[in-house]
């Protein structure tokens, strides 16, 4: 995996520090061919992959980059599946079987069809599963996957609820039909790391909020900082700049000074701030050939200014 | 550890089946729901034992507490025969669809010392706490009106199938969405004396209402009024806003930033300053054990759990501060039912004459 990943979190109106600062990039960013402008800035400062939600509107974007692969030819995406709310509104309006059935393949392929129905009258869970990643997949056709991620809304709820079987239902499926590595998003790193052990995924690729604050990292700080010191997985840290609350800086110092992260993903809305937060993590980077210096403790919330 | 059922597996049920299940101090002893699809699933993969059948799953189940979560019609009997078997409840709002009965229930559960505790999470929401935090101090002197807000993009078209989409089954935007910001109006400015211009409309339903207005008349003059509409697609999700007007500033909250402007007349709280001040939510959230999609779905469940341990039953969100937003979501439904107050027919007073001549203009 490249050190840096570009997000998508910017396009697509999500902001966890400001609801007026989501609804300007909503609308800055509701002509695809301003998201994919920003997504070339990001190419050319040598950020290569664009971690991204099986979001509708991101079609556009693979369809743009299918059709010059000589300027993509470095160009990777990571998709993250499914865009939740999606999901969740059709649970809201249909009920959940009928959610499912939803986005279960209905026309076209006949035999896929009859897959889902199958699928769904015998509880096949695994067969659903496949099948639901393969219409979110779609878009992708074609185009380099080489990690493939499930979302944290979906990760968490599996993790609560304990169906830590569907985890591997996902990787098997991930790994054998695209010849990719499974990815899990996490709000609960330390947790699930122990999920997917207990199913056997091995050294798995694990994106969660990792930053100096300790915002979100559900588990506890020293939770999260002894995982990364002791645990055997890939990590991915998001969030990093606990949404805006520490300097850039700051920031990407405190994460380049912690073992065993992998790569960071990050999301800016200018080739300004991509430039800057590429220099900085190279600036600290280089700095982790170095023998792993201690775990600071976090900043308390209450003193940032 | 604390054994608990979780009643009706639809999307309130599950995320509370998840977040319940990871937590330390319980175990989820049952789960029910007349889906036998869903409960096979979960029973096959997770090995939680299952019920189709309410009262089979309080017979055979040794329980403490039991969270329901199934459509709101179905609250108010479940509720009643689980306090009846002395377990503490926690119910998702509205907690039923008479607020009669809501508040029997809650003076069953008083007479029961059972804590009751109902699912309006935005008051485990840092940012709104501020706001109560904020007022409780008299930051901004006597409060004068409150603005309150939710947009989100639930139906966007004419069709929907399931019980949400129907009032009589309690579906609809004034008990999905327009009961969250009256409440939190409620929890900052008690119960109102009346409500006026209430209109539940519709944009694409037939059988319940889409949009929500309303005014609330408070004593010594404060009133607030409500503004929802869940046919919102300009909204990503759920979008709550609340705007606190007094002599002394102005308040703005939603899910994200508290933004607060105090005059020089203000009486500060620490880190608090004249003019405008931001907070955000990150800087108001506190930590939770576990994490699946907002950290108030987290706290509420971790608070419900902490009252049955600490034996703790005037909770936060008790069944009486919930019955209290029935009876108002009552009164809006008879007011809506009114329509109009004055018409264009109605006989008008006839305005007050204005004196004309010298004497007016020195004011005699």
């Amino acid at each position: 995996m490249d050190r840096l990943l570009f997000g998508d979190n910017q396009f697509f109106g999500v902001n966890h520090a400001s609801e007026e600062k989501a609804r300007a990039q909503s609308m800055r960013f509701q002509d695809i061919r301003a998201v994919i402008e920003v997504i070339d800035a990001a190419y050319d400062e040598g950020v290569n992959t664009f971690m991204c939600t099986t979001h509708d509107r991101i079609a556009g974007v693979c369809d743009h980059v299918r059709s010059d692969p000589q300027r993509y030819a470095d160009f990777k995406f990571f998709p993250c599946m499914p865009y939740a709310h999606k999901y969740a509104n059709a649970v809201t309006e249909h009920g959940m079987l009928g959610a499912v059935r939803r986005f279960l393949p209905d026309g076209g392929l006949l035999d896929t069809a009859m897959r889902g129905g199958m699928a769904l009258a015998k509880k096949d869970i695994e067969g659903i599963t496949t099948l639901i990643i393969d219409a979110e997949m779609k878009m992708f056709a074609g185009l380099e996957t080489p990690v493939i991620f499930l979302q944290n809304v979906v990760v968490d709820l599996l993790l609560g609820l304990g169906f830590n079987e569907a985890f591997r239902m996902f990787a098997n499926h991930v790994r054998s039909r695209y010849h990719a590595e499974p990815g899990f998003i996490t709000m609960n790193m330390p947790k699930l790391l122990d999920a997917l052990e207990s199913v056997g995924i091995e050294n798995p690729i694990v994106c969660s909020n990792i930053n100096k604050l300790g915002f979100r990292m559900c588990g506890g700080f020293g939770a999260y900082t002894e995982a990364l010191r002791r645990r055997k997985f890939r990590a991915i840290a998001m969030s990093v700049f606990a949404s805006g609350a520490i300097s850039a800086r700051e920031a990407v110092q405190w994460v380049c000074e912690q073992p065993n992260i992998e790569s960071i993903v990050f999301g800016a809305s200018s080739r300004n701030n991509i430039r800057s937060t590429r220099e900085l993590v190279d600036q600290y980077w280089k700095r982790r050939e170095a023998p792993v210096e201690p775990v600071t403790a976090p900043t308390l919330p209450g003193s940032v200014g | 550890m604390l054994k608990l059922a979780v009643v009706g597996l639809g999307k309130m049920g599950l995320s509370h089946l998840a977040i319940i299940n990871a937590h330390p101090g319980v175990r989820v002893a049952a789960v029910c729901d007349p889906a036998s699809y869903v409960l096979d699933v979960l029973n096959k993969y997770t090995g939680v034992t299952t019920f189709t059948d309410f009262d089979d799953m309080m017979r055979r189940t040794e329980l403490d507490a039991v969270l329901v979560a199934t459509p709101s019609s179905m609250h108010a009997k479940m509720v009643r025969k689980a306090l009846e078997a002395g377990k503490h409840v926690f119910c998702e709002k509205p907690l039923t669809l008479d607020p009669r009965e809501s508040e029997e229930l809650s003076r069953l559960a008083a007479e029961r010392g059972l804590v009751n505790q109902v699912g309006y999470h935005y008051r485990f929401v840092g940012t709104f706490q501020e706001v109560k935090r904020l007022l409780d101090a008299k930051v901004i002197g006597d409060v004068t009106h409150i603005q309150a807000e939710a947009y989100g993009p639930v139906v966007l078209k004419p069709k929907g199938g399931t019980w949400r989409s129907q009032r009589a089954a309690g579906g609809g935007c004034l008990y999905d969405y327009a009961a969250h910001p009256l409440n939190l109006v409620q929890w900052y400015f008690g119960m109102p004396r009346g409500v006026g211009g209430t209109v539940l409309g519709s944009v694409f339903s037939s059988e319940t209402d889409d949009e929500v207005f309303t005014t609330l008349y408070f004593d010594g003059g404060r009133s607030a009024q409500l503004s929802v509409n869940w046919s919102d697609e300009s909204c990503r999700k759920m979008s709550t806003k609340i705007t606190v007007w007094g002599t002394a500033g102005r308040i703005t909250a939603d899910r994200q930033e508290v933004h607060a402007y105090f005059r020089d007349t203000a009486k500060l709280l620490p880190g608090y300053r004249e003019g405008w001040n931001t907070r955000n939510i990150t800087q108001l959230t506190e930590d939770v054990w576990f994490y699946v999609r907002g950290e108030e779905y987290s706290a509420q469940l971790d608070y419900f759990v902490r009252c049955i341990e600490e034996n703790e039953s005037d909770n936060v969100n008790s069944f009486a501060t919930a019955a209290a937003t029935d009876r108002v979501i009552a009164m809006m439904v008879a007011d809506a039912q009114r329509g109009a107050g004055i018409t264009e027919q109605s006989e008008l007073p006839a305005p007050v004459r204005k004196r004309r001549g010298l004497m007016a203009l020195f004011g005699k």
